[in-house]
């Protein structure tokens, strides 16, 4: 006799649990190319020695860079309330929120920059590795060379060749170029542009297309030589192409560097963040593994921003 | 789900509008099985035919409700909860459909009985169809109000509707053994009590999505291996 006995044997013997079981079921938000298959039981482990970003979690994280009770303001006015965000190292960190949460003034804390706008002031901790970048003997300047920094609106030089561009970091920081030729070309190519502008190095950097112009501001960034790179909105002023490459740039360069970027754009913090962190009035208000916050958030407050259901 | 309001409203309405179609298909297939139950208990033909035509209906929702779910994929690109309540909506929609060609099935083994003077023997099977159709009902109950443990309390009484048709197995073969002309009108009886339990696990997997859908945590293939019942 043979009945149909097949139709509970799935809900009994299916494949071991993994351990986390929200990994799983938040796995949609994962970006392109890193989706499911890599994060099955049976994938092959990765050759390289850096932990799987999907494995680690917000507690775990090996910070390259961490904000300890970062406070910025503008005269008497506070925008950032207190802030505690580890950067984990060679990831990516997104940190969304609406407009005036003080995303990009916590990055530019990152750096020193905030500290330029005459009335501005920090207070609190920012460690680089084993060094608070706040510390009094700290060069702001040579913070800047590890912690780069790249902005919405593609700024190349005006009256720069596409060449002089890519230096102008350099030139800017006293660094005189041992192999200017090397540099730039290995620049370009880090940023996908080298073929692109190859035959055309001395042409002005804003003949190129705004895409090709935000790249070789990264290229610029690059050239230094960081360690971070801080990227503030470095999409919203693209068109969906161009936006494509810069965040197949941003994978390639995770591989090299630790990078932080402030975005409007959400799905764009769920394709290329590693981990994201949700500011809503000068304050952290949750932070967590993308694919968490994207899936299952634990806030109220972030699903309520995430989703569209604000104010 | 969605207590709180969109900013935008057109995707507050295309939201609503999965929603409406969801209970929709719902309360059809309930009235399908409500049907299905009937047309077997009161030996009803033509019940079961009339049923058995309704069915696309069940079918023309699925494709509407698939369809609507793609439209929010593609245009929304929902994230968190609006997230969970698509995807689970699109799974949902096949459990639901599922169930409907069940009671099709029912119907067709339930014309087929009708052809015979008398059943063999009911066994347990009204009570596997009240507790099955209980499970599809509180099922759809859990989904409407976003309860993820009236959903967890489905997914545990699938086990009650497995011990019933255990128990159906035994009794109907020992009939089939003592009276050799009742075995054609067994094994349709048999089915029944299969299909039944089919729509019990059917019912489980929508509240696991439920589960799925209200924490984010997804229940599925959780249970222990050992409590297969015998003969299922």
């Amino acid at each position: 006799m043979n009945f149909d006995l097949s139709s509970r044997l799935p809900k009994k013997i299916g494949p071991k649990k993994p351990a986390d079981a929200e990994s799983r079921a938040s796995e949609i938000a994962a970006g392109p190319g890193r989706g499911s298959v890599a994060s099955m039981e049976t994938a092959a482990p990765e050759t390289a020695s850096r932990p799987r970003w999907d494995e680690v979690s917000v507690s775990q994280i090996t910070p390259k860079m961490k904000a300890e009770d970062l406070h910025a303001s503008f005269g008497s006015a506070e925008v950032i309330k207190g802030i505690s965000l580890p950067i984990a190292g060679k990831l990516v960190t997104a940190i969304i929120g609406p407009s005036g949460c003080g995303k990009s003034t916590s990055i530019r804390c990152l750096n020193r920059m905030h500290e330029v706008v005459p009335g501005a002031t920090t207070k609190g901790k920012v460690w680089l590795d084993n060094q608070n970048i706040y510390d009094r003997d700290v060069d702001p300047v040579r913070v800047r060379g590890r912690v780069g920094m790249v902005f919405q609106k593609p700024n190349p030089f005006p009256t720069m060749s596409i060449r002089d561009n890519v230096l102008a970091g350099l030139r800017l920081n006293g660094i005189k170029p041992k192999d200017p030729d090397g540099q730039v070309e290995r620049a370009l190519r880090q940023v996908a542009l080298w073929d692109e502008v190859k035959d055309r190095l001395a042409k002005a950097g804003t003949s190129l297309s705004g895409g090709q112009q935000q790249r070789l501001c990264i290229a610029r960034a690059l050239a230094l030589e960081p360690e971070v790179l801080l990227m503030d909105e470095p999409c919203s002023a693209l068109d969906p192409i161009a936006t494509a490459r810069v965040e197949e740039l941003i994978h390639e360069l995770r591989e090299s560097y630790t990078i932080v970027i402030v975005t409007h754009n959400m799905q764009q913090a769920a394709r290329v963040a590693n981990f994201t962190a949700f500011f809503y009035l000068g304050q952290l208000v949750e932070y967590n593994r993308t694919q968490v916050i994207f899936t299952r958030p634990k806030e109220q407050r972030t699903e309520d921003y995430i989703t569209g259901r604000f104010g | 789900m969605a207590d709180r309001r969109h900013t935008d409203r057109e995707y507050e309405n295309e939201l609503a509008q999965v929603r409406e179609r969801v209970l929709l298909m719902g309360a059809r297939v309930e009235d399908m099985m409500t049907a299905s139950r009937k047309a077997f208990a009161e030996r009803d033909a033509e019940l079961a035919k009339a049923t058995i035509r309704n069915d696309h209906q069940i079918d023309t929702l699925e494709v509407e409700i698939d369809e609507l779910c793609l439209q929010v994929l593609a245009r929304r690109q929902p994230v968190a909860s609006d997230l969970r309540f698509i995807t689970a909506t699109l799974k949902l929609v096949t459990d639901l459909e599922r169930i409907g060609d069940l009671c099709v099935n029912m119907c067709e083994r339930v014309t087929e009985l009708c052809e015979d003077p008398t059943y063999p023997t009911q066994g347990p099977l009204p009570r596997i169809g009240e507790a099955a159709q209980a499970m599809l009902h509180d099922s759809l109950d859990a989904f409407v109000a976003g309860d993820a443990t009236k959903a967890e309390q489905v997914v545990e009484r699938d086990n009650v509707v497995d011990a019933y048709y255990a128990q159906l197995f035994p009794e109907l073969v020992a009939h089939m053994m003592s009276d050799p002309t009742v075995v054609f009108r067994s094994t349709r009886m048999l089915s029944i009590g299969k299909y039944i339990e089919r729509i019990a696990d059917h019912a489980t997997n929508i509240g696991e999505l439920v589960v799925f859908m209200v924490r984010g945590l997804d229940v599925r293939h959780t249970g222990p291996a050992s409590n297969n019942p015998p003969f299922a």
